[in-house]
């Protein structure tokens, strides 16, 4: 396909919460996943149902498989085992294994994010940040400089960024800005699904406020679903609705995350919340 | 008339894992109907599972046994086995909760805080976020918050003003069910006053209220009946 | 043009096969080419031989021309222009001692031109071929250094680097800063690196009547643009594409619509602009000789 003719048109804006509950079904479907390495599981037999809007944590400890889980819902690693299905805007419920390579690419420089832990990993550290910002729509055959520009002039004033940093590389940015950067570049297309890693780690505490509550923001102005990796049960309260807890590859609880942090039914879940400091 | 909420034959047992799978009742056989325009009141000592219940029927805890029926404009929802989703949605729509506690987001204001719920029926529609403002500033005034800490983070309030915060994010949006839980405890007696009309004018208008008040006034102010909870201890 | 003589044929060295190449060789070549013509602009693999000159002089365009130059065709050879210098010159001699078919420094009289960053300013006509020498044939090589991936964007027409690339020209300089070797889209499809020709002649790569064979030697690649092909330069809607243009006039021959070299003539800084190609500006000096009016210098 030439993708050079094919114009991309962002959705519209505003998305009901009520409307959310009448949408055709869930955006994300995971069943029977299982990846291993040689013996070693790395998950096993992992399923849930993402919805439209909706913000899943996936927590667990090192090890328990929650970023593995991550990489092959994103389309990242190719599961051993089981399925991942994408509800698409106009093409209904795909097999995200079963896509071409090119159609792959596609949906995740429009329709899907991914935020990495590290802001480096997700970003062009070596053009400025307008150029990071507007990549998605040139790769998507935006060729006017003005348009491009004013666009991600607005997105770095959302992700509340000085506009006049747009000329500036990455390079000189803190950890915190830089994080908001690749933020402001993976939603410019106004995806309905991100994946996040672990986002606020390895940031400041008072960073991590900032960047929570902005992520809370968006995640609700945008009714974007996302599936956040983290191992901080206080960022999982905060920004998900619903709660997976993994333990050596397996789910061993899932359901509302007030409700597995406030009582937790399984005896892992009960162990890591019990483990937690409260300042 | 369908009750707004039905309980029949709830329990509640936790099951502390790492002591030894060391069970605890808390629970037991609990029936219960609250209709609109009612304020049912738990009544009972320390223990007795009242926080238990509301948090039962909000779907924070997981009952054990029993069904809990919350009935709203035609629309009924089966709490102990609804989807995540679905209790979501009910809470959404129906439920109204105020905790002994304000879980302080950070970095948001007061203000912000107690907007929240109208902000986020308001989805994006500009006049209608600019009316939730308005309203939550109504309420700050009418609950004694003084201007200069509208725009600030509560987590350094004092704790009546930390649960005066908390209470009128609940009360904010008039919602069919209102579930409080000791919502007076650390309040003055002329915001508690406030609060009680305020509770008032919700279960007034229809609301169906079911709450924990431990000063004996407020009781006298606010309920329609009270129920005795050792009935249903386990 | 004419026969081969007898008296051309002995100045052909002795032990070398026609054009240096063996014949298995060309064919390898010429069967690169026809895979690059087929497909305007992709990268074609070949197996690129020792030649008698180091990398980065020209073995790619050299092994191309070895490949398909034959008994009849007449060889121009230019560097930057002009038929006399260093590389030209060793590159033409090298075919006549090869080959011993005819040369010219005339552009409308050679089947087959060999050159070095520039294209010639007499347009080319059908039937005529030219070859380019290319440095680096990945126009993403910048970009993007692995080759595994450019490889993957190219296959599926993923080229919005390059327009991030041409953004942060503009964010930094206000242009785009690239002022040779500008990234080109041949046929709607691929970009294509155009050699290090100045960005005045990309224009002249559109709908050429000539085929048009690029030649890398180190980097192992051959591609082409057939004769009739569209070739449009990258830009912005807003920042359209521009050649560059000169005050001057060359100093020589008067034109104003040649790329002008600009040469120090004295230890004080003066200087002069002259046509770079050296053909063009001869045949303009020629004509103003002829003609009664003079041109205006």
């Amino acid at each position: 396909m030439n993708t050079a003719q094919w114009r991309y048109v962002p959705p519209p804006e505003g998305n009901d919460v009520e409307s959310i509950a009448a949408e055709a079904g869930p955006i994300l479907r995971a069943s029977g996943l299982a990846k291993r390495y040689g013996a070693r599981v790395a998950i096993e037999d992992v399923a849930f149902d993402l919805w439209p809007g909706e913000v899943l944590a996936v927590v667990g400890e090192s090890g328990s498989g929650k970023t593995t889980l991550l990489n092959c819902i994103s389309a990242r690693l190719k599961p051993d085992a089981g399925q991942v299905e994408f509800l698409t805007r106009h093409e209904g419920v795909v097999d995200i294994y079963g896509l071409s390579e090119a159609s792959r690419r596609l949906l995740a420089r429009t329709d899907w994010g991914y935020v990495h832990q590290n802001p480096a990993e997700g970003l062009r550290m070596d053009v400025s940040a307008g150029a990071n910002v507007g990549e998605r729509l040139m790769s998507l055959g935006e060729r006017h400089y003005g348009r491009i520009r004013s666009q991600a002039a607005q997105w770095l004033a959302r992700v509340e960024m000085d506009a006049s940093r747009i000329d500036e590389s990455p390079v000189a940015f803190s950890g915190g800005m830089r994080q908001r950067l690749q933020i402001a570049r993976n939603l410019v297309t106004r995806p309905r699904l991100v994946f996040m890693d672990e986002p606020t780690s390895g940031l400041d505490v008072s960073v991590q406020a900032r960047l929570l509550d902005l992520l809370r923001t968006l995640t609700h102005h945008l009714g974007l679903a996302c599936v956040i990796v983290t191992h901080d049960l206080a960022v999982a309260r905060l920004l998900a609705q619903r709660m997976l807890v993994m333990k050596d590859g397996r789910v061993v609880e899932l359901g509302l995350t007030d409700q597995v942090l406030d009582d937790p039914q399984h005896p892992y879940t009960q162990l890591l919340v019990s483990s937690v400091l409260q300042p | 008339m369908t009750p707004a909420i039905r309980i029949r034959d709830l329990g509640k047992t936790f099951v502390l894992h790492n002591q030894g799978a060391a069970e605890l009742p808390v629970l037991r056989g609990v029936d219960l109907d609250v209709h609109g325009g009612e304020c049912v009141v738990l009544d009972g000592p320390s223990g007795a599972g009242k926080s238990t219940l509301l948090r039962c029927i909000y779907a924070n805890y997981r009952a054990s046994r029993g069904s809990i029926v919350v009935h709203d404009r035609g629309q009924s929802v089966e709490v102990t086995q609804a989807s995540a989703r679905e209790l979501l949605a009910m809470r959404f729509r129906s439920m109204g909760y105020v905790s002994q506690f304000l879980r302080a987001i950070p970095r948001v204001a007061a203000v912000d805080i107690v907007a929240e719920p109208l902000v986020e029926r308001a989805a994006g529609d500009i006049d209608a976020v600019g009316e939730a403002r308005h309203t939550a500033e109504q309420m700050l005034l009418r609950l004694r918050i003084p201007m200069r800490l509208w725009s600030v983070p509560p987590a350094t309030f004092s704790g009546g003003e930390q649960q005066r915060i908390n209470i009128a994010r609940g009360l904010i949006r008039r919602k069919p069910i209102l579930l409080l839980d000791e919502p007076t405890a650390s309040l003055d007696a002329g915001n508690r006053l406030t609060v009680i009309s305020m509770i008032n004018e919700a279960r007034q208008a229809g609301a169906a209220v079911v709450g924990i008040f431990h000063d004996q006034s407020v009781r006298d102010a606010l309920a329609t009946r009270i129920v005795d909870m050792t009935e249903f201890a386990a | 043009m004419n026969a081969l003589d007898e008296s051309v044929l002995d100045t052909r060295e002795a032990g070398y096969n026609f054009a240096y190449l063996d014949e298995r060789t060309k064919r390898m070549i010429r069967r690169a080419i026809l895979k690059a013509v087929a497909i305007p602009g992709y990268q074609v693999s070949f197996g690129s031989r020792e030649m008698p000159l180091p990398y980065g002089w020209g073995t790619g365009g050299i092994q191309i021309t070895a490949s398909i130059i034959g008994h009849d065709d007449v060889l121009k050879v230019i560097d930057q222009g002009a038929d006399d210098t260093v590389n030209a010159v060793n590159i033409r001699r090298f075919f006549q001692r090869t080959t011993g078919v005819a040369t010219t420094e005339r552009t409308s009289a050679a089947t087959l031109i060999q050159t070095r960053h520039r294209i010639p300013e007499i347009p080319l006509c059908e039937g005529q071929i030219l070859v380019y020498q290319v440095p680096i044939p990945e126009p993403l090589a910048k970009l993007e250094p692995r080759e595994a991936e450019t490889r993957v964007l190219h296959g599926l027409a993923e080229y919005g680097l390059m327009h991030v690339k041409l953004y942060e020209d503009i964010a930094r300089h206000g242009h785009v800063a690239a002022t040779y070797d500008y990234p080109v889209m041949v046929d709607g499809r691929f970009l294509m690196s155009p050699s290090p020709i100045p960005k005045f002649d990309n224009p002249k790569m559109h709908m050429n009547p000539a085929l048009q064979l690029f030649g890398a030697g180190r980097e192992k690649r051959i591609y082409a643009v057939p004769p009739y092909t569209r070739v449009e330069s990258l830009a912005f809607e807003d920042h359209p594409f521009e050649i560059q243009r000169w005050r001057e006039a060359c100093s020589m021959c008067g034109a104003r619509d040649s790329f002008l070299d600009e040469v120090i003539t004295d230890d004080n800084g003066a200087r002069m602009f002259v046509c770079s190609d050296t053909d063009y500006c001869s045949l303009r000096r020629a004509d103003s000789l002829d003609t009664t009016q003079g041109e205006d210098q």
